[in-house]
């Protein structure tokens, strides 16, 4: 347990520095740091599935978020202090506070009272899907419905990239609108 | 934008194909060891990515056409799909029909999940590299109008 301390720390850091830095390249190397973290803790709970798809999707999207918005030339933010947005900011985080006490006080122990679902899949995978992982055979038989939906959620969402980015509606650079118009 | 140097060009050309045949393997084994479709999937979209990177944008569309792209994305959704409903011949939807087939911890085991790996593991690397090359284009066109 005290290694979680430890990653979780230095994940909590992590994010602190990736909204406190102006700089938009540090930032995402810090939401970086925040993932690889993320990956380590999957390690240490022994969710290997979980730390190879969390490693490879955060790679990824790093790579996506260096190429296609610092090589656009937004490199600085200029963040504005407002008090409202931090009495906002107060409340709203009061008041999930107060929500996370009453919910983690009717959480099962960590790591121990698993479900009767649970307890079926890990009874009856061997037998009647026969994969050795049964975090696949859970995803693509038993749940593989949610699957379903999920790859509909991806093949929506690249579908929209495609037409927004697309290069046949675009205007031409001097009948583009001014910016903060 | 004509890709790094003589060093990173050569290095890639040796490590690209060891990064996709990962993918390969993670998507093949994905009833048996962790990993599965879309990780898989991701590993083999980064390596193309690596490809583009290294090689600059003009240089690595001669070796992907982006029909393949579009081919990939759409023939795996439908692949997924297909599967599905052909469970719902035997009258439920996901059926996991020839399971009883093949032993447990073998390559050729767990009925239609490789296949549905296989099927997820093609729409998750086209899909998603597809989108990494549709922003970077995106970037490449706008220096070059203005």
């Amino acid at each position: 347990m005290f290694e979680l301390y430890v990653v979780m720390v230095f994940m909590i850091i992590g994010a602190v520095v990736a909204v406190r830095l102006r700089g938009l390249l540090s930032s995402v190397i810090a939401v970086g740091a925040v993932g690889l973290g993320l990956c380590v803790m999957f390690l240490l709970l022994r969710a290997p599935d979980l730390a190879i798809t969390q490693l490879v999707v955060e790679i990824l999207c790093l790579v996506i978020l260096i190429r296609a918005t610092i090589g656009r030339g937004i490199s600085r933010l200029q963040p504005k202090a407002n008090r409202w947005i931090l009495a906002a900011f107060v409340i709203f985080a009061a008041g999930f506070l107060y929500a996370a006490y009453l919910a983690i006080r009717q959480v099962p122990d960590f790591g121990g009272a698993l479900m009767s679902t649970s307890q079926f899949y890990i009874a009856n995978t061997l037998s009647k899907v026969k994969a050795a992982n049964i975090v696949s055979a859970i995803i693509l038989d038993f749940r593989g419905y949610d699957t379903l939906g999920e790859a509909t959620v991806l093949f929506t969402s690249v579908i929209a990239v495609l037409a927004v980015m697309r290069r046949k509606g675009r205007k031409k650079i001097d009948e583009r609108d001014e910016p903060n118009s | 934008m004509r890709g790094m140097s003589l060093i990173v060009k050569r290095i890639t050309k040796y490590t690209v194909g060891l990064i996709m045949l990962f993918g390969i393997y993670i998507v093949l084994h994905g009833h048996l060891s962790p990993g599965g479709g879309f990780a898989g999937g991701v590993i083999i979209a980064l390596s193309f990515i690596h490809l583009i990177l290294a090689f600059g944008r003009k240089d690595a569309e001669k070796m992907i056409p982006g029909k393949f792209l579009a081919l990939g994305e759409s023939f795996g959704g439908l692949l997924f799909l297909g599967l599905a409903l052909i469970g719902l011949a035997s009258g439920v939807f996901f059926l996991n029909f020839f399971h009883s087939k093949g032993t447990p911890f073998n390559l050729l085991s767990a009925g239609i999940i490789p296949l549905c790996n296989i099927a997820i593991g093609l729409k998750v690397g086209a899909g998603l590299f597809a989108v990494f090359m549709v922003l970077a284009l995106f970037r490449i066109d706008e220096k070059e109008e203005k």
